[in-house]
């Protein structure tokens, strides 16, 4: 545990990438397989879920450090973060331990799971007393299910490849897919040679940078293929000895998710593998992204369900052709293999080529832009013709040119403190419209202010408090600000009736009286727009 | 309370009737006893001052050439309209102290700031029985426990070696009255080390040095000419610096902030600094806690930072306690220290 406490400072107090690299290259270098292998698992976000609900945790450390609750509540608005608080309260501890990061998380960590309270309580002790500092509080954090590091899948693939001498790509290509974290994958994935990751692998996503600048700087618009972009589930499509697999770019396998698709890839070649979109799809066009989270949240995937919300993929891209990894291959010629392989395929597929827009001159491109909403896509992606298909985000190939947000002016009316780095401010926000004389709630945002927007606004905010609810103040409903979002939909189970997503804080609107902030109405009237 | 208490909240500052002065008044008075030199303490514009001698260098740079401060030794009685007054060490910064007053046979002590570790540049906290105390709360939270000092300036010194190993130079930020001089006393041990300073810390580093404290050799940072190579140097600016295109110079520097904030990581975290170093010049909560006891006083007023939670705390261990407004709240972050305080370069 002290390698891995001393790695996570390291990386936490960081903001330089080769400082990054270099400190988990160290860790890993050091380490044994089965410590390096829980590494990797973690550092590329795996999280086991909450192991000991939080209130018997936070009431052991209550006991532990003689503090009564409303004391510990204060410490914890003022932390922020509950594991953290934990490990600031509890008293010194009085041993230390050399039990390697292995032994922790598989004997400690997962024990957990199986045991009474009593028996999480006496393991929970124990660690208190023998892990101090950064070790308590990344302890802490793995317990609450909460544990997360600054590092990049890009980045652990540089550090496990400077770790190990294997070339990036290589590690980057075995790395995808499910990450078993034990010794043999760790010894698996750093041997020496090309050594052929598992069958049901996939590759690497490659993502596209918001588009700088104006479109004529790309060049001549010939040179670029624009598509729309969709907001479903970014999935690779895997047809390998017979079998399917589906990935969705968390590197989770959701094959078993989406029968319909699985069972139209059948007659895909052996050895193929698609980049592209799972989409809620009827009559040809996208359902509100809201239908999928519906059925992805069902336990049973039953016809009713299936029916009610079909899904489809639309294919972006091709990356291996019987058998053969084209990614290096120009995107015009991949293009031309992916439609020759799809387009054979039945009207009813669910497997369809994701559609180009034709352009003759960059104003084309800008009209479709102004489409998409009607669409039911989210913009643009500007591809260049002669691009290879990359690993992670890259800039100069891909561009992603999304539609701007929607946006309203809206009032502040609730105010609570942040977490983590923000945790002494006011940060996170709920925002109003007007409905005649009363003021309707419809969206909380955290992000868009400037720091020094921030400080300002929380010393308003403590002046203008009305009321308090715990750590939530009421505020004199007298700020407005316009809020963009990504998207609207209907909801029954929010007071406004609207839901909107991604909202966030475009600009503080100080010229902006209250009584000109827009309406219900206005909300409304954008909800209607995306139904037609 | 039926009786009028010796020290009230006026909307100048906390003020004596009996005696008619203030102590630490936010707006000018006639008579203004400052406990020490920071910003939300000794505030300019008062007609006539009085402070400990200790600290006579540093207020009268921070209350301007004009002003009229009047010292007097730690310990040493003046009366006004017959309240006995006298200033004792608190272990805060350079001059820092509690105010005792008595009057008819009642004890008040105002702590102003002050903390309980040894600190080579101001002299140790020294605690006087009162039946009214007085106190500070800037870390008025069980989180804030301090590890022993000698851990953080372990700490830095490895920081700086690991910087200076890589040609970097090190920046650490720190409030440039008292805790600037404080880490410059704590890192003389390392005798390899250059340090230069900030402007508003070469100006301090001369009043601590005219008062007899002894700091390293120091290099004001105007005054080394461009293009000089800044690997290992090791740096002292006040907070403001950061992020300003004063810090452009040193290049691909290491930063850090020396503060109790640091304690807690998302505070870390928003200074965007590459470390957070826990040096505190306040008591953290044990420290509070065993002052408070050691007053002996049965009533505590709480001001200056988490005066509800510590309230709580004392009453519901059966002390009479109460929060002090003052006009220095809700500044969460900063160590207590309005911006004008940070002398730009
Ligand atoms: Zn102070
Ligand atoms: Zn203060």
């Amino acid at each position: 545990m002290k390698a891995f406490a001393r790695l996570f400072a390291a990386i936490d107090s960081t903001t330089r990438t080769n400082e990054k690299v270099d400190a988990v290259a160290r860790y890993l270098s050091a380490a044994s397989a089965e410590d390096a292998a829980w590494a990797v698992y973690f550092l590329s976000g795996g999280r086991p879920r909450r192991l000991v609900p939080v209130r018997r945790l936070a009431s052991w450390a209550m006991d532990a450090s003689g503090i009564p609750d409303w004391l510990f509540e204060e410490s914890y608005h003022a932390v922020g973060d509950l594991a953290e608080t934990i490990a600031l309260l509890l008293p010194e501890s009085t041993e230390s331990s050399d039990a390697p990061f292995h032994f922790w998380v598989e004997k400690r960590l997962f024990a957990l799971a199986g045991l009474d309270e009593e028996g999480q309580r006496r393991i929970a002790l124990d660690a208190w007393r023998d892990l101090g500092g950064t070790e308590r509080f990344v302890w802490n954090k793995l317990i609450t299910g909460s544990f997360r590091v600054g590092v990049s899948q890009a980045l652990l693939v540089r550090a496990v490849s400077r770790a190990s001498g294997v070339p990036e790509a290589t590690i980057s290509h075995r790395l995808a897919g499910e990450w078993k974290p034990d010794a043999d994958s760790y010894r698996r994935l750093v041997a020496e040679g090309s050594g052929q990751p598992d069958v049901s692998n996939p590759y690497p996503f490659f993502l596209g940078y918001p588009l700088e600048g104006e479109l004529e700087d790309l060049g001549a618009v010939g040179d670029w293929q624009a598509e729309w972009k969709w907001d479903g589930i970014r999935a690779q499509l895997i047809r390998r000895r017979g079998s399917t697999y589906l990935w969705s770019r968390g590197n989770d396998l959701i094959t078993e998710r989406f029968p319909e698709v699985v069972a139209a890839s059948e007659w895909l070649p052996e050895g193929t593998v698609i980049d592209g979109e799972l989409l809620p799809w009827r009559e040809g066009r996208p359902l509100p992204f809201a239908q999928l989270q519906r059925r992805i949240g069902r336990k049973n995937l039953s016809a009713k369900i299936r029916s009610e919300v079909p899904v489809v993929i639309l294919a972006y891209d091709l990356l291996e052709l019987d058998g053969v990894d084209v990614r290096e291959r120009p995107l015009a010629w991949r293009r031309l293999r992916l439609s020759e392989l799809i387009g054979s395929a039945n009207a009813e597929s669910r497997i369809l080529v994701s559609p180009v827009v034709g352009a003759a001159v960059w104003e084309d491109v800008r009209a479709a832009r102004e489409r998409a909403r009607a669409m039911g896509s989210e913009g643009l992606m500007l591809k260049r013709n002669d691009a290879a298909y990359g690993v992670g985000r890259r800039k100069g190939g891909w561009w992603k040119w999304k539609l701007e947000p929607w946006s309203v002016d809206a009032i502040m009316v609730y105010a609570q403190p942040g977490h983590g780095r923000r945790a002494l401010l006011h940060t996170d926000y709920t925002f109003a419209v007007r409905d005649g004389d009363a003021l309707v709630p419809f969206a909380k945002a955290y992000s868009g202010l400037t720091d020094a927007e921030i400080r300002e606004l929380d010393t308003w905010i403590r002046r203008n408090t009305i009321e308090k609810f715990g750590p939530v103040r009421a505020v004199r409903p007298e700020q407005v600000f316009e809020l963009g979002f990504e998207g609207i939909q209907a909801s029954p189970r929010h007071k406004s009736g609207i839901a909107v997503r991604f909202p966030r804080i475009l600009r503080w609107r100080k010229d902006k009286p209250v009584a000109e902030a827009d309406t219900i109405q206005a909300l409304r009237l954008l909800l209607e727009q995306t139904d037609s | 309370m039926s009786k009028i208490d010796l020290l009230r909240i006026t909307d100048r500052g906390l003020y004596c009737d009996a005696g008619d002065f203030h102590i630490d008044p936010w707006l000018p008075v006639d008579r203004a006893l400052i406990t020490h030199a920071h910003g939300d303490h000794a505030r300019w514009g008062s007609l006539r001052y009085a402070g400990a001698r200790d600290g006579r260098h540093v207020l009268q740079t921070r209350l301007g050439e004009s002003a009229d401060i009047e010292t007097f030794d730690y310990g040493e009685h003046l009366s006004m309209n017959g309240v006995s007054v006298s200033f004792h060490p608190a272990g805060h910064i350079l001059g820092s102290a509690q105010i005792r007053v008595e009057h008819r046979g009642e004890v008040w002590v105002v702590s102003g700031d002050y903390k309980a570790e040894p600190d080579p540049t101001c002299q140790p906290f020294e605690p006087v029985s009162c039946h009214t105390f007085v106190t500070e709360s800037t870390f008025g939270l069980p989180i804030y426990r301090w590890a022993p000092q000698s851990e953080a300036f372990a700490d830095i010194a490895a920081w700086w070696r690991t910087n200076a190993e890589a040609g970097r130079a090190s920046i650490i930020f720190a409030y440039a009255l008292g805790k600037a001089q404080r880490v410059l006393a704590g890192l003389a041990h390392l005798g390899e080390a250059s340090f230069y300073t900030h402007g508003a810390v070469e100006r301090l580093n001369r009043d601590y040095r005219a008062s007899g404290i002894d700091l390293p050799a120091t290099t004001y940072v105007a005054s080394v000419p461009r293009g000089h190579d800044w690997a290992g140097a090791l740096v002292l600016a006040p907070p403001s610096a950061s992020g300003s295109t004063w810090i452009r110079r040193f290049g691909a520097a290491s930063t850090a902030f020396a503060s109790g904030w640091m304690r807690v990581r998302g505070a870390r975290r928003r200074r965007s600094v590459d470390r957070g170093f826990v040096v505190s010049d306040h008591v953290d909560w044990p420290a509070l806690m065993s002052a408070i006891e050691a007053t002996r006083a049965q009533r505590i007023l709480v001001t200056h930072g988490y005066r509800d939670p510590v309230v709580r705390f004392l009453r519901e261990r059966g002390l009479e306690s109460d929060s002090l407004a003052s006009r220095w709240e809700g500044e969460g972050d900063e160590d207590v220290m309005p911006r004008g305080e940070e002398i730009s370069e």
